[in-house]
């Protein structure tokens, strides 16, 4: 026990005092977390739209008042001749053109309808899909206020009513910040704790601890312990943030929530050091922990895209990454704020993860030593 | 007068797979002995080290060492040695005094002891003003010399030096052999490797390995005078030109 006291002090010193890496390790989550939250945001707002309105009168006008008073478009132009709408696409002046059709407001009434085009830019399908949508709906508001107006019973029949749940503003904060923590955490454990074993290696004093009458267990659980402490800090700060700068609260228990995270940090530590045992230089542990886990996480493990619409083959790979099951359960307790029963699931795959990876990277240890 | 014997090992082999890199080496090693461990790369100094000091365990043949038997007792053999290789072992972001009682800890040393012989030790070495110094800071020869009374802080039975004075300076190594021979005489016997041949003078008794097996072992002077050399270097390569495998 002694001997474990001075170890783990001995890491403390080594995290301490590499101020480089220390600043990286506490300041990266809350980079990522601001980076994530309000830059890169999946939201529609203020997206500039273009109106080609052949007969500009009263009831366009109306339409594009009403389009542009929304949060989510700003008219920038009106346009002359159906030519120009491929051109200020194309500049990148509009994202959207909205062009109404031939004699549009005397046909309003009649039986065949009045004809409108919504031209996008879909370059970026994802966002373009919103834009219609959004700009979809407020024409349809529209002309169902038209509609009950002037009596016509066109648009009754089925009316749809459309609750958003869980993420009622629809902000893609909510989406990112399970993901952020899935990432935070694995780069922090896995990466900072193999790269710290593989040092030791790599500088000879592995050796030394090798030879003394340490216990290998002792050497490696003792590297574990900072980066589980410092991992602990990060998930709070995350949270705070979350809460407090992004509006993301915490739905859920806290409880279910810190301890499937708690579990979820113990994988990434094994992990990191079953990659201690598979590398003898930092280079190459960085390499693993970067190619290997970081970028698979950031597109396959549900983070940013939904695993439902990756290719099959490349969803057994969703399925083997520890971040996968620990968003999913995040999404579940902190943001849909169901009962931890509801993420049993997710909790015993990266219970049972954890435990292979431990007896593999125990294994691998003693191999390697002999 | 018997002498005590601290390393004795009968026909110690290891294999791996085909390749015999130790081939039964028997020899015997006295308390407070300075025994030069010889042979060129790929030799099998490394792996028979190794085995001695209880990191890997011998394909067949016995040894034991400070009394413990290398293929059960390794756990004990560990306690009771030291170990110094040719890599720099402290660690650079620790202060002096820290690393000291770091290794001190591992031992099991107590708090008050190594306090005590911490303040010894920096005397002794005129260390007292880098007490506090970051080990990065001090110069080659300092932190070999530095590495070397932290392996011998335990006061082990044996300690293991795996070529300590590589890439030092001649004066440096002059200093170091001089703290070798006063660990010597408190008791500590020193089994090390090295590739200078004018250090394997120093040693009191030299082995000299070719492809695994120990062709030579002897003082150096009755060495020289067997193979009618005029120093430990032409002894080396006299043998070592009979080997068949190399790295």
């Amino acid at each position: 026990m002694r001997q474990f006291g001075a170890f783990i002090r001995k890491e403390f010193f080594h995290i301490l005092r590499d101020r480089r890496t220390m600043l990286i390790v506490l300041v990266m989550p809350v980079v990522l977390i601001i980076l994530f939250g309000f830059a890169l945001s999946t939201e529609v707002r203020n997206v500039n739209v273009a109106i080609l309105a052949p007969e500009p009168d009263d009831m366009t006008r109306r339409i594009v008042e009403r389009i542009d008073a929304s949060e989510y478009f700003t008219v920038v132009r009106w346009l002359d001749t159906p030519t120009e709408i491929h051109e200020t696409l194309r500049a990148g002046e509009a994202q959207l053109v909205v062009a109404f059709g031939q004699h549009f407001s005397g046909n309003l009434f009649s039986p065949d309808g009045s004809q409108m085009q919504l031209v996008v830019d879909a370059s970026d399908a994802n966002m373009a899909r919103s834009y219609i949508s959004y700009a979809g709906g407020i024409i349809a508001d529209f002309s169902r206020e038209m509609a009950a107006g002037t009596g016509t019973s066109a648009q009754e029949g089925i009316s749809s009513s459309v609750q958003f749940l869980y993420n009622p503003q629809m902000k893609s904060a909510y989406h990112f910040v399970p993901g952020i923590m899935g990432l935070i955490m694995m780069l922090i454990c896995a990466m900072m704790t193999s790269i710290s074993i593989v040092r030791e290696k790599e500088m000879g004093t592995m050796e030394v601890l090798l030879v003394s009458p340490v216990r290998p267990i002792y050497i490696v659980v003792s590297k574990m312990v900072p980066y589980f402490v410092i991992s602990c800090i990060n998930l709070i700060t995350i949270l705070l943030l979350s809460v407090f700068v992004l509006g993301v609260p915490v739905a859920g228990s806290l409880l279910s929530l810190c301890l499937v995270s708690l579990l979820y940090i113990v994988t990434n530590l094994s992990l990191g050091l079953l990659i201690s045992t598979m590398a003898n230089m930092q280079v190459i542990a960085l390499m693993i922990s970067g190619l290997v886990l970081m970028v698979p996480t950031m597109i396959l493990s549900g983070m940013i895209f939904p695993i439902e619409s990756i290719p099959r083959v490349l969803q057994f790979v969703s399925y083997i990454l520890p971040p996968t099951w620990y968003i999913a359960a995040v999404r579940k307790l902190m943001i849909q704020g169901l009962p931890w029963i509801f993420a049993w699931k997710e909790t015993v795959i990266l219970l049972a993860m954890t435990i292979v990876l431990i007896a593999t990277s125990l294994k691998q240890l003693k191999h390697r030593l002999e | 007068m018997e002498r005590e014997i601290v390393i004795h090992t009968e026909e110690l082999t290891k294999r791996f797979g085909n390749f015999t890199a130790v081939d039964r080496i028997s020899f015997d090693v006295y308390k407070g002995e300075v025994f030069g461990f010889l042979g060129a790369n790929g030799a099998g100094k490394t792996t028979a080290m190794r085995m001695l000091c209880g990191l890997s365990r011998p394909t067949s043949g016995t040894g034991t060492v400070a009394g413990y038997d290398i293929s059960r007792q390794y756990e004990k053999i560990k306690s009771s040695i030291g170990y110094m290789s040719q890599k720099f072992s402290l660690y650079e972001d620790l202060k002096v005094w820290e690393n000291i009682r770091l290794y001190a800890g591992i031992y099991g040393m107590k708090d008050k002891e190594i306090e005590r012989k911490t303040a010894e030790l920096l005397e002794r070495l005129h260390f007292t003003r880098e007490r506090n110094a970051m080990v990065r800071s001090l110069p080659l020869g300092w932190k070999q010399k530095l590495a070397f009374s932290v392996s011998i802080f335990h006061d082990p039975a044996i300690v293991f030096l795996d070529e300590p004075t590589g890439g030092v300076d001649p004066y440096t190594r002059r200093q170091f052999w001089e703290m070798i021979y006063e660990a010597a005489d408190r008791g500590i016997t020193v089994f090390v490797t090295t590739h200078y041949m004018d250090e394997a003078e120093y040693c009191d008794r030299v082995s000299i390995m070719v492809d695994g097996r120990i062709d030579a072992l002897d003082t150096p002077a009755n060495l020289k005078a067997q193979f009618g050399a005029e120093s430990m270097d032409e002894v080396f390569r006299s043998l070592a030109r009979k080997a068949e495998r190399s790295e």
